[in-house]
């Protein structure tokens, strides 16, 4: 029982300081990359913090319940990925919070909040599918979605599930708002639609949605740690070889449209995976 | 609870957004805003980031004269920041009207819309005294709670 409640305690915790941490060191190695300097590692924390003490503005009530709604699902994934829970059980709770914040993004007329909307539909449509196939992958090796299972697997699962592990890095560059997949809204300054999805949402809300793509960037680098949950040093070197890559794939590539996203994401996303699970039911 | 408004204001004035609005100037001033942006000023460092959206704003930039036409669009613009902000006025021009204060269809300064917490002289002002104009502006935020109180 006090195993569990610490647990929670973990998943609430570790969600927002390892997020805002990892966005942190994100944004100074962009900088860097751009011959830049960069803003100090806490800076995600200064905004969030200001963010949230800012006055309440909100275009219509149903924009702040999602708001709620949306960080409430996130954190509940991420403890439930803490509590060793379904993996299943976890996407589908996942899946929830990121269809609310299109609602709240729905729920108000501006025009850059409503195709923002529109484009974020289309990005969860791009990347479910590939996040169940590899949540496939696992149970066709393991046998089980438990993660209990999973983690106490004998021998890395990346020898097993290698293009598993190149579709999980699909579904987390569209997940972590990178160029070229940042077309509902982009953690950068600001895009053709202004910040998209993100436009009316203001002062807490904004914090709050921000805080809640935290707990899902860590679910998901979570979900890259299964992948190698036999040594911690493994684990590591996927967490930081994963979002460093992803960090230069943001910098050199620019924004696309969605006919090509959906195209390009399911033509190679659904063909890897199809090509390892095969393999994995032959082998 | 007074350290814990410092506290927020501390972290008010180092997480400053920035919305920048040209009411019509000749594009000299928002050359030089936008040159801040660059990567040689870098204003990231201080955690300014240019979000174009006064509902996430905290720092409005002003430049050019105001007219009647888009001086509806100003008042707006800022109406939609959630407090507390600050307003920097930017250039002779944003000041005053600069040299078309005489115009017909001038209405004059950034101030007869809006209230300007900062004045940044010039025409243009140089990149460093824009910045030295918004840091200014951040050490009146970290102030805010202060004159309230009083």
């Amino acid at each position: 029982m006090t195993r569990t409640a610490i647990l929670i305690a973990c998943g609430l915790i570790a969600g927002p300081i390892i997020g805002g941490l990892v966005s942190g060191m994100d944004r100074i190695l962009t900088a860097r990359m751009q011959s830049r300097i960069g803003p100090p590692v806490l800076q995600p924390f200064y905004d969030v913090i200001k963010l949230l003490f800012k006055e309440p503005l909100v275009v219509n009530v149903w924009q702040a319940f999602c708001a709620y709604c949306y960080i409430a699902a996130a954190s509940i994934a991420l403890v439930l990925f803490f509590l060793q829970s379904d993996l299943l059980l976890i996407f589908f709770v996942q899946a929830v919070g990121a269809v609310f914040l299109v609602v709240g993004a729905l729920s108000s007329t501006s025009p850059y909040s409503q195709i923002g909307a529109h484009r974020e539909l289309l990005q969860i449509l791009s990347y479910e599918p590939l996040l169940v196939l590899v949540v496939v992958g696992f149970y066709l090796e393991t046998g089980s979605f438990k993660l209990t299972d999973i983690c106490a697997w004998n021998h890395p699962l990346l020898l097993k599930l290698p293009f598993l592990f190149i579709v999980l890095g699909y579904a987390l560059t569209i997940k972590l708002r990178k160029s070229p997949f940042d077309l509902s809204t982009c953690h950068h300054g600001h895009q053709e639609l202004v910040k998209g999805l993100l436009t009316d949402y203001s002062g807490p809300f904004l914090a709050l949605t921000e805080v809640g793509h935290w707990f899902e960037v860590v679910l998901l680098l979570g979900l890259c740690t299964l992948f190698w949950t036999t040594s911690w040093v493994g684990m590591a070197i996927l967490l930081v070889a994963t979002y460093f890559l992803e960090v230069l794939v943001d910098n050199v590539t620019s924004r696309m449209n969605w006919r090509w996203m959906l195209s390009y994401v399911w033509g190679v996303g659904l063909t890897l995976s199809l090509v390892n699970l095969i393999w994995l039911h032959q082998g | 609870m007074e350290a814990v408004k410092r506290f927020i204001n501390r972290l008010r004035s180092k997480s400053p957004w920035l919305l920048h609005f040209d009411c019509g100037s000749c594009n000299g001033c928002d050359i030089e805003i936008l040159a801040c942006l660059t990567p040689v000023y870098d204003v990231e460092r201080f955690g300014i980031i240019n979000v174009g959206n006064p509902f996430h704003a905290d720092l409005l930039l002003a430049s050019g004269t105001v007219n009647h036409r888009n001086k509806k669009v100003l008042a707006n613009l800022y109406s939609q920041m959630p407090s507390p902000k600050i307003v920097v006025a930017i250039g002779a021009c944003g000041l005053s009207g600069g040299v078309f204060r005489e115009a017909y269809n001038v209405v004059g300064g950034i101030d007869k819309v809006i209230p300007v917490d900062v004045y940044v002289p010039g025409c243009p002002p140089k990149p460093e005294a824009i910045i030295d104009g918004a840091v200014l502006g951040l050490q009146k935020l970290l102030g805010l709670n202060q004159q309230k109180g009083a």
